[in-house]
C-alpha cells in the first residue's frame, strides 16, 4: 500500500503541473511561431523555426507601447498614492483600539466583496461631473481607492508586528510622536511597504474593468484594454504578435509576484480567521 | 495578529512636565489619529461609499446615460419590470451555475494540490511557482491565452483530442453546449492558486502530533484526512469558499474577453448583462436595479451558507 502511494502522488502532481503550466508554455511558444505555422493544422509545442520577430512586431504595433506607458503611469502614481495615504492610516488601525479599528477592519473586509457593478455606474457619473472620465487621473484615483483596503490590511499587519515597547522607549528618550514614527517605525516597516507597493502596482497594472468603463479614447487606453481590442476583429489579428504582447504584459506582474510570494502566503485569510 | 497590539499602559501620572491631564492627552491623541486617517478616508467616502449609496438610489430612477441627465423617481418600477425580464433571469441562472461550479471545482482542485504540496514530494518549488503565476497574470492575458488553447483549428486541445482519435473540430468557445464548461475551466485555472496558498497555510498550522496520534490509533490516510485534517481546516474552507463564491459571482474581465457573453448568451454572466444594459443600452437606472438585486441575492445566499456552517460547528462541538 505504502509503495503505491508515492507514485500515485507524483502522477497527481504531474497532472497539476501540466494543467497549470501547459497554457503558459503554449502562450510563450506561440509568441515565437510564425503566422503561417500558427494558422496551419500541424500543431507542435516547439516552433519549427524561432520567429523572434513577433516581439518586434508587437512593439511596433499601433498603441501597444504608448498604452504600456499609460499603464505604467497609472500603476506607479496610484501605488505612490496608496502608500502615502495608507501608511499613516494603517498605523492608527494597528495601534489604536475601539470604534475606529473595528470600523476600519469591517470596511476592509466588506471591500473585498464590494459589488463593483453597482458602484461603477454612479462612479462614472461622479467622475464625469468633475471631468475625470476618459482621463488617466480619474483612473489613478479609482485604482488608489480600490487598492487601498488590501494595502491597509497588509500594512497594519506589519505595524502590529512592531513591538509597542520600542516606540515607548523612543518616546522616553524625548522623541516626539513624529520623530518616533520617522526614526523607529518607518524603517522597520520598509520591507512591508515594499511588498505592499508591489501588490498595489500589480493590481493596477492588471486592472481591466474600471479602465474599460472609464477610458474612451485609444490614446488613453491602458495595456489590458489595448490587448483586448486586438482580439476583437478575429480575422485581422496576427496571433504571433498578440501572444508576444501578452507575454510582455504579464512579465512585470509575474516578476513582482514571485518576489513577494512569501509575504502573500497566508494572505488575507490567515489574519482574518485568526484575528 | 491582534494579540501583538496589547492595550497601551495608562500614562503614568507622575510623568513630569505634563500640564495636560489624561483626558486632554486622549483628545490630542484622538485628533492626531483622525488627522492620520483622514487622507485615506476621503477618497473612500467620495469614490466608494458615496457611489454605493447613489447606486442604490439610482435603482429607483429612470436615469439614462446621456449628457444632460433628467432623473425621475419611479419607485419600484425598475424592479417590477426586472421581475418579468426573462433574459435577466437566464443570465442570473448562468451566473449561479458559473459561480457555484467554479467555486466547488476550485476548492476540490486546490485542496488536492495543497495536500500534495504538504506531503514532502520533490518538484515542490516548481509547482509552487506554477501555482502562483495564474494569480499574478492580467486577466486579459489569461483570456487571450485560453482563446489560443481552445482555438478550433490550430489549438492544442483539439490537436490532442485528434491524436487520441476523438473528435477534433469542436469550437469550444462558440458551441452552445461547450462554451460555459470551457469558461468554467478557465475560471478554475485562475482562481485555484489563491485557494491553494490559503489552504496550504491552513494545513501547515495543523500540529503534526494530531496526525501522529491518529496514526498510532491505527487510522489510515483516508480516515486521518476526514477525522483530523478536514475538521481543522474547516474555518479556512468556509471563509475561502465564501470569498471565492463572491469573487466568482462578481467576475467580469475573464469572460468578457473570452466570449463577450456569447454564443447566444450562453456565457452571459449577470455582471456582463448589467454592464451592457448600462453602457450599451444606456439605461443606468434599470442597470442599477439589476445590481441591487444581485447584491441582495448574494448577501442572502451567503448568510444562509454561513449560518448553516456555524450551526454545524456548534453541533459538532456539543456532540
Amino acid at each position: 500500500m505504502r509503495v503505491l502511494v508515492r507514485p500515485a502522488q507524483y502522477v497527481a502532481l504531474a497532472c497539476y503541473i501540466v494543467f497549470l503550466g501547459f497554457p503558459l508554455l503554449w502562450l510563450v511558444s506561440a509568441s515565437v511561431k510564425s503566422s503561417a505555422e500558427l494558422n496551419s493544422l500541424v500543431v507542435n509545442l516547439l516552433p519549427q523555426e524561432w520567429h523572434w520577430n513577433n516581439y518586434a512586431e508587437a512593439l511596433a504595433r499601433q498603441g501597444l507601447v504608448s498604452s504600456a506607458g499609460n499603464s505604467a503611469i497609472v500603476a506607479l502614481v496610484s501605488t505612490a498614492l496608496v502608500i502615502l495615504i495608507a501608511l499613516p492610516a494603517s498605523y492608527v488601525l494597528a495601534r489604536l483600539k475601539g470604534a475606529i479599528r473595528a470600523a476600519g477592519v469591517g470596511w476592509i473586509l466588506v471591500s473585498q466583496v464590494f459589488p463593483v457593478i453597482l458602484v461603477v455606474l454612479p462612479l462614472f457619473l461622479i467622475l464625469r461631473t468633475i471631468g475625470l472620465t476618459d482621463s488617466l487621473l480619474g483612473l489613478i484615483l479609482v485604482h488608489t481607492t480600490y487598492t487601498m483596503p488590501f494595502a491597509l490590511w497588509m500594512l497594519q499587519g506589519y505595524v502590529a508586528a512592531i513591538p509597542v515597547d520600542l516606540e515607548e522607549a523612543g518616546a522616553m528618550d524625548g522623541g516626539s510622536r513624529l520623530v518616533v514614527l520617522r526614526r523607529i517605525v518607518f524603517p522597520l516597516l520598509a520591507p512591508g511597504v515594499v511588498a505592499t507597493a508591489m501588490f498595489s502596482f500589480v493590481s493596477s497594472w492588471n486592472e481591466f474593468f474600471f479602465a474599460l468603463v472609464l477610458l474612451q479614447s485609444p490614446e488613453n487606453y491602458t495595456l489590458p484594454i489595448t490587448l483586448s481590442t486586438f482580439i476583437g476583429g478575429e480575422g485581422k489579428v496576427a496571433l504571433g504578435p498578440l501572444a508576444a504582447g501578452s507575454v510582455l504584459a504579464a512579465i512585470p506582474s509575474i516578476v513582482f509576484f514571485s518576489i513577494m510570494q512569501k509575504k502573500l502566503t497566508g494572505g488575507l485569510l490567515a489574519g482574518a480567521v485568526k484575528g | 495578529m491582534t494579540a501583538v497590539t496589547s492595550p497601551r499602559p495608562p500614562t503614568p501620572a507622575s510623568r513630569p512636565g505634563r500640564r495636560r491631564g489624561p483626558s486632554g492627552l486622549d483628545r490630542a491623541r484622538r485628533r492626531e489619529a483622525a488627522a492620520l486617517v483622514m487622507p485615506s478616508l476621503l477618497p473612500i467616502l467620495v469614490l466608494s461609499v458615496a457611489p454605493l449609496l447613489m447606486g442604490v438610489l439610482l435603482a429607483f430612477t429612470d436615469a439614462e446615460l446621456v449628457r444632460q441627465p433628467d432623473y425621475q423617481f419611479v419607485g419600484a418600477d425598475n424592479f417590477t419590470r426586472l421581475a418579468g425580464n426573462s433574459l435577466f433571469w437566464d443570465s442570473f441562472r448562468i451566473g449561479m451555475t458559473w459561480a457555484i461550479a467554479v467555486t466547488l471545482l476550485q476548492l476540490v482542485a486546490a485542496l488536492g494540490l495543497a495536500l500534495l504540496l504538504n506531503s514532502g514530494l520533490r518538484l515542490q518549488s516548481l509547482t509552487r511557482v506554477l501555482a502562483l503565476i495564474p494569480w499574478a497574470m492580467p486577466p486579459v492575458v489569461v483570456a487571450i491565452m485560453w482563446k489560443m488553447i481552445y482555438s478550433p483549428n490550430a489549438g492544442p486541445l483539439n490537436a490532442f483530442l485528434g491524436s487520441l482519435g476523438l473528435p477534433d473540430d469542436i469550437n469550444w468557445l462558440a458551441d452552445f453546449s461547450t462554451a460555459l464548461p470551457a469558461v468554467i475551466v478557465v475560471g478554475v485555472w485562475v482562481g485555484m492558486p489563491q485557494t491553494t496558498v490559503t489552504l496550504l497555510a491552513g494545513l501547515q498550522q495543523i500540529p503534526p502530533e494530531l496526525n501522529e496520534a491518529a496514526s498510532m490509533d491505527g487510522a489510515g490516510a483516508w480516515r486521518r484526512f476526514w477525522a483530523v485534517t478536514m475538521p481543522s481546516l474547516r474555518p479556512i474552507v468556509t471563509s475561502i469558499t465564501s470569498l471565492n463564491f463572491i469573487w466568482n459571482f462578481n467576475s467580469f474581465s475573464l469572460v468578457y474577453v473570452l466570449t463577450e457573453g456569447g454564443p447566444g448568451g450562453r456565457t452571459m454572466l449577470p455582471m456582463l448583462f448589467t454592464y451592457l444594459e448600462a453602457f450599451k443600452n444606456r439605461n443606468i437606472g434599470y442597470a442599477a436595479a439589476m445590481g441591487v438585486v444581485l447584491v441582495v441575492v448574494v448577501v442572502l445566499l451567503l448568510a444562509v451558507y454561513l449560518r448553516s456552517q456555524f450551526r454545524d460547528d456548534r453541533a459538532e462541538k456539543k456532540g
